[in-house]
């Protein structure tokens, strides 16, 4: 099982995904500079949060034309999964890989605090060690945060359980409190909140613990099914 | 070929900079101001190709980075 973990211009969480999955819960887990190709290699790709191409244009705008974003695709097509965490879930919308999109928050600042989330669904790659309507405590840091989508879609989102983490007070705006979605397959994954900053008791928090854990689940029950 | 490319956040999107300066302009005396919206201006310089080369490039640009649709409309002139 390896992890990749994308590297950008700009990101700044790379390192502390990098140390939950490598140091923490002793996977493999390399670095995979944006201009990769080949990506074959990885089981679960992650998009760290930071501020990649320095948020110009739009949060991620840029990000979505890295070389190693059409292997994503590729990748994510076989049903391997890609999980976006804060300025990583905003490239993935900007990709047209979830839908949506994220806005400036509501109260046009940027939020840096902790955040009550609840868990919508626990049958999903980053959920499944989760019990359903837990409630976590999870860092936040971000200015556009706000996830807005047409109607349509929240409905059709809803119908499929595309809606994983919702936040227990709203911090900005967001539709339906949404934090955290998927893709209908349930393979792609964003969230605003940052679970890799919750995942060692010295840090003061480890309810994050369980959203890496489910993942590494998710790839050994697949693994045990021969996938 | 020179082209102006106009962004603005849909009407179904709330624009919180709007909304701010808006009162903001209440609060210098403008009263009568009943909406504001903030979007962007991107000037492109796009050398030396026809006007129809430059519209179907600048349609292109638009749906493809310049905005995100989802949220975002666009206008553009070519000057």
């Amino acid at each position: 099982m390896k992890f990749g973990i994308i590297v950008f211009p700009g990101s700044n969480c790379d390192i502390d995904c990098y140390h939950v999955l490598k140091e923490v819960l002793n996977q493999e887990t390399e670095y995979v500079w944006h201009d990769t190709e080949d990506i074959e290699d990885f089981d679960c790709i992650v998009l760290p949060g930071g501020f990649s191409y320095g948020d110009y244009l739009r949060c991620g705008a840029v990000a979505q034309f890295s070389k190693v974003m059409d292997s994503i695709k590729v990748h994510a097509a076989k049903g391997k999964p890609v999980i976006g965490i804060c300025n990583g879930f905003q490239i993935l919308t900007e990709a047209g890989l979830l839908p949506g999109a994220l806005v400036r928050n509501a109260n046009l600042k940027f939020i840096c605090d902790i955040a009550a989330l609840k868990i919508e669904n626990t049958e999903t790659p980053v959920t499944n060690c989760y019990e359903a309507g837990e409630i976590i405590h999870i860092p936040i840091a971000h200015g556009e945060g706000n996830y807005v989508v047409d109607e349509d879609t929240l409905e059709d989102m809803k119908a499929h359980g595309q809606i994983l983490f919702t936040y227990v007070n709203n911090p900005n705006g967001s539709i339906v409190d949404i934090a955290g979605v998927c893709n209908k397959e349930k393979n792609i994954i964003g969230l605003m909140p940052h679970p890799e900053r919750a995942s060692e008791a010295l840090l003061g928090n480890t309810d994050g613990l369980k959203f890496f854990q489910s993942i590494i689940h998710h790839l050994e029950e697949g693994f045990s099914n021969g996938k | 070929m020179k082209a102006k490319v106009y962004v603005t956040l849909k009407k179904s999107i709330a624009d919180p900079q709007g909304t701010a300066i808006k009162g903001a302009l209440h609060k210098s005396g403008y009263n009568n101001v009943e909406d504001v919206r903030i979007g962007k201006l991107i000037e492109l310089d796009l050398g030396e190709i026809t006007k129809e080369a430059a519209e179907e490039q600048l349609k292109v640009m638009c749906e493809k980075l310049l905005a995100n649709t989802v949220i975002e409309s666009y206008q553009y002139e070519i000057i």
